[in-house]
């Protein structure tokens, strides 16, 4: 990996001593729009586990999983600067935009990492400050060092670090890690490729000028498009299984269903259509599937639980 | 003003903004650690 910091325009000020990075850009390090989604589906883990979790403490542990989530983001920015200020995509980040000294986003990372998982382990319980902790390294060390310059599969095992949220959330509850978590964490496994291969498809030049070996890039668009395909079938059984874990009801495991057989038919269309905007619908289509199964789920639970009389 | 005076206020304003950034966090966590403590103690 080259260092930018000695070629980045803010170098070339009349600055000494402290860096440029301001507010902004230290949220922005943090992938906020990542984190949105981490945080959203570690509540949904919260919400639907058995038993009681004092607000306040919830609420602890949600910002320790978006802090947790922000913490990676930073590191990753920091490691990935050589290759993000090749694409057109990634070219405006705080670093490969010399806004921001690599050390800076670096020990921010770090600082937040370490913060995210004792706060957690202080607050909370030890489990979830464990998987909490295995999730930054996770994507930290395999998936952003190990794995994403190296294999087409770097999104398929690496993607497992987005899927960890709602396991915390529901650890932050029990204290251990059940099988509907585990359901939960499939979902988010089996979205990510996906997703991201919908992306990788139209952004393919990007990849390869930046020699990321995307499965777009690496096997050509017809291969990429037969695993999206087959992803999104496996998507119908995980997708149903917390219904079938009695984690929600009917009302979810349709909506779920309705939701992968639409997700299956956007990359049918992908399949059958070759031009871009097939895919960028895709892409699209892909966070709207996430957010609505999750969303399903937790109103779901909740109307259960109020159904019962107790909330949630 | 000069050419180089930009560059120099901008610099003293991003580092003003971090600063207020930073206190605005800190209480934050004052805060928070309050909050964990009174639940804790409480439970």
């Amino acid at each position: 990996m080259s260092d930018l910091s000695e070629t980045t325009p803010h170098i070339l000020l009349p600055l000494t001593g402290a860096s440029i990075g301001g507010v902004g850009d230290y949220v922005e390090i943090l992938k906020p729009r990542v984190m949105s989604l981490v945080v959203f589906t570690g509540l949904v883990g919260i919400a639907v586990a058995p038993g009681h979790l004092n607000p306040v403490l919830a609420l602890v542990a949600v910002l320790c999983i978006a802090v947790g989530a922000g913490a990676a983001g930073a590191i990753n920015m920091w490691y990935d600067r050589d290759i993000d200020a090749m694409m057109a995509r990634t070219a405006a980040r705080p670093l490969p935009a010399g806004r921001m000294m690599p050390g800076e986003a670096l020990a921010f990372g770090i600082v937040l990492a370490v913060g995210s998982v004792l706060m957690m382990a202080l607050a909370v319980n030890s489990i979830a400050a464990g998987l909490l902790a295995l999730t930054i390294a996770f994507y930290v060390f395999v998936y952003t060092i190990w794995l994403k310059r190296r294999t087409p599969q770097n999104i398929v095992i690496g993607g497992a670090a987005g899927a960890f949220p709602p396991l915390i959330g529901w650890a932050a509850v029990t204290g251990d890690i059940g099988w509907p978590a585990v359901s939960l964490f499939t979902i988010i496994f089996l979205w990510t490729p996906p997703h991201f291969w919908a992306l990788a498809l139209y952004r393919a030049g990007d990849y390869a000028k930046a020699g990321v070996p995307m499965l777009p890039v690496v096997a050509g668009p017809r291969a990429t498009k037969r695993q999206m395909l087959l992803y999104t079938l496996a998507l119908w059984p995980a997708s149903a299984a917390p219904w079938v874990m009695g984690v929600a009801g009917a009302m979810y495991g349709l909506g779920a269903l309705a939701l992968s057989i639409l997700f299956t038919a956007s990359a049918i269309r992908v399949w059958i259509d070759d031009s871009e905007r097939s895919a960028r619908l895709m892409f699209g289509f892909s966070l709207l599937y996430l957010l609505l199964v999750f969303s399903l789920l937790l109103v779901d639970h909740t109307a259960a639980g109020a159904a019962r009389g107790a909330w949630p | 003003m000069t050419a180089m005076d930009h560059p120099e206020q901008e610099r003293e304003r991003m580092i003003r903004a971090r600063n207020r950034a930073l206190v605005g966090v800190l209480v934050a966590l004052v805060a928070l650690f309050y909050a964990i403590t009174i639940v804790r103690f409480g439970s």
